[in-house]
């Protein structure tokens, strides 16, 4: 009985993952085009936020450049995609952000806590503002058209990057390099004590985590057609992952992809028409949850399953 | 050549009084109550459009709203950190731990506070004209309200520096702001000296706002802006030291004059360029520890 019970356990998080899945991945064929463009954006939020998770959620060093990675992939595209086929542009956008996040991590191994959260934030202003003057005093014209691709595709190449940081971040977790990354968000220097190259795993965490922000970049400004620096470069693209994550709980794979699935949606159907509404409940939300919900929306699920299996024990 | 010079350091000593005003705010409020509060931009803008009210409806002047708006704001963020911070400073399980989360609910606190002000006064960029007579110095011409934003930033960074030194209150300050625990012990009442940093922090915010309101033009998006000067300043100055903040804001209001002579559409990246440079050669500021 047991046996059968572990078993049951086992698969049927796997068999729904793959149900998911397959609905995921056939959804252009039988629903109207406006839910696939809302999808798409959903996703684009889900994968910032897993990818900013995958560096910040163990090591505890909260980041807030996810904007300048986001839209350097953004302007890669803008730039690259009239010459070349959609999957290079989208190849090299990524690695535009890896590249850059590389150096950004090679820059800030002294920096922790709060001088981490602002020169982050420091950076990716700058890149804004530089890029903005470059526009307007050197090449004069600000903004750029992007190479349009039809929605279909845009959500397609969405939900493989998506899957990808998934993926990614599972393999993290599962393996040493997960271990080594929690046990520096514990207590770096014991860490760094036992033998951990704490300077080298954080830098290519960070590199790994803007490769994805960068690729949703590429993809997304071809869904937007028109991108200039504000655009691309918001530090709303920064805030956002941040507080999703938190929303949903960094503790679990599913805490981010559930937080920003939630807090995106609402976006979506608020922002149209109660647009400073939406961005007034985000603020309660968020105070809420820092307030009373510490673990996000995963530790309510979590408590609520506790209760309930305590409940079945003591029915037996 | 002298007039342009003099034209580049007043103008200078103008925004460096709103920048230290602004900055000594913060610094108080990170400093002493380790909550970096990406909001205070927005009382700021709180103290403009409550200033651009009163004037352009009851035709109160500006300084007069400065005198009302600056206690107001205190009682605000007084209580703000009494319902909000003290709570989560309690939870807390270390004072990092305390850093980041407050860092977030100030961002909460943005949101709101910025979306209620775009529903109250919309979206649309303001501006009055108050004191705008021209007045030569020495040949550099300058506009009556911004020099007297100037004499007003100083004489309150002056006063408050005063305060901070010589009353029992400010000493209060100055001991939680060195060490939390020990303060508490030699009778520091500490949560509420913390409450009182918060909202003396706000003070400074409602003090900046009616004499930024008098000088540009004003929208309800305009806090971030200022929360992040403010935050270069107070790297500038050293974390956690007020007489650095007060200093460093005259020094980046020079820097920014001279940038902008030259390039007004440069002084930002100036100002980010500075601070990313300090952040990795220099994190503890110029007169930190």
């Amino acid at each position: 009985m047991d046996r059968v019970r572990v078993s049951f356990k086992k698969h049927v998080p796997l068999g729904l993952l793959f149900v998911t899945f397959v609905l995921l991945a056939t959804i252009p064929f039988y629903v109207q085009p406006y839910l696939v463009i809302l999808l798409t954006t959903i996703f684009m939020y889900i994968i910032i936020t897993v990818s900013w998770a995958i560096f910040s959620g163990p090591t505890r060093y909260i980041s807030l450049a996810s904007a300048a990675f986001f839209g350097v992939g953004v302007y890669a595209s803008a730039i690259l995609g009239k010459t070349l086929p959609l999957p290079i542009v989208i190849a090299f956008g990524g690695l535009v952000s890896f590249i850059l996040a590389l150096f950004i991590g090679l820059l800030t191994l002294r920096l922790r806590g709060m001088y981490f959260i602002i020169f982050t934030f420091g950076v990716s202003e700058l890149i804004r503002h530089s890029l903005l003057w470059w526009e307007a005093n050197i090449t004069g014209t600000v903004g750029r058209w992007v190479v349009v691709v039809d929605h279909t595709t845009v959500y397609y190449v969405m939900l493989i990057i998506f899957v990808m940081a998934l993926l990614i971040t599972y393999l993290i977790r599962r393996s040493r390099l997960g271990l080594a990354l929690r046990s520096i968000g514990e207590y770096e220097e014991s860490a760094a004590h036992i033998g951990i190259n704490v300077t080298a795993l954080k830098t290519i965490t960070f590199a790994i985590s803007a490769f994805f922000m960068g690729a949703a970049g590429a993809i997304m400004a071809t869904r937007w057609t028109y991108i200039d620096p504000h655009i691309a470069f918001s530090p709303l693209f920064s805030f956002m992952p941040v507080l999703m994550a938190i929303f949903g709980g960094t503790g679990q794979i599913y805490g981010p992809v559930l937080g920003a699935a939630v807090l995106a949606y609402l976006e979506e159907i608020l922002t149209t028409k109660f647009p400073y509404y939406y961005m007034l409940l985000f603020g309660i939300i968020l105070i809420v949850v820092i307030l009373f919900l510490p673990h996000g929306l995963v530790g309510l699920v979590q408590r609520w399953r506790k209760g309930g299996s305590k409940r079945q024990n003591a029915n037996a | 050549m002298f007039v342009a010079i003099l034209d580049v350091v007043i103008g200078g000593l103008i925004m460096g009084g709103i920048y230290a005003l602004i900055a000594v705010g913060l610094s108080l409020q990170y400093g002493v109550g380790r909550v970096l509060n990406i909001s205070h931009g927005e009382f700021i803008m709180l103290g403009a459009f409550s200033t651009w009210s009163l004037y352009t409806i009851f035709g109160i002047s500006p300084l007069v709203s400065l005198v009302i708006c600056g206690p107001v704001m205190f009682i605000i963020g007084f209580l703000i950190h009494r319902a909000l911070f003290q709570y989560l400073r309690g939870k807390s399980e270390s004072i990092g731990a305390f850093a980041d989360s407050s860092l977030l609910a100030s961002f909460g606190l943005l949101f709101i506070i910025q979306n209620v002000a775009l529903l109250l006064w919309k979206a649309d960029i303001r501006g009055y004209s108050y004191l705008d007579s021209s007045v030569n110095i020495l040949g550099a011409i300058f506009t009556a309200n911004r020099l007297v934003a100037l004499l007003f930033a100083v004489v309150i960074s002056l006063a408050f520096y005063i305060f901070l030194t010589r009353t029992r209150l400010g000493k209060a300050i100055r001991a939680a702001a060195e060490d939390p625990a020990t303060a508490q012990v030699m009778g520091v009442n500490i949560h509420r000296v913390l409450a009182i940093c918060f909202g003396l922090g706000a003070l400074m915010a409602g003090f900046a706002g009616p004499l930024i309101s008098m000088m540009y033009e004003i929208q309800p998006t305009m806090g971030l802006e200022y929360t992040i000067i403010a935050i270069i300043v107070v790297v500038l100055g050293g974390l956690g030291s007020i007489t650095g903040s007060l200093i460093g804001g005259f020094i980046l209001g020079l820097i920014g004059s001279i940038v902008t002579y030259f390039d007004p559409g440069l002084s930002l990246i100036a100002y980010y360029v500075i601070f990313i440079l300090l952040l990795l050669i220099r994190p503890t500021g110029i007169f930190g520890k």
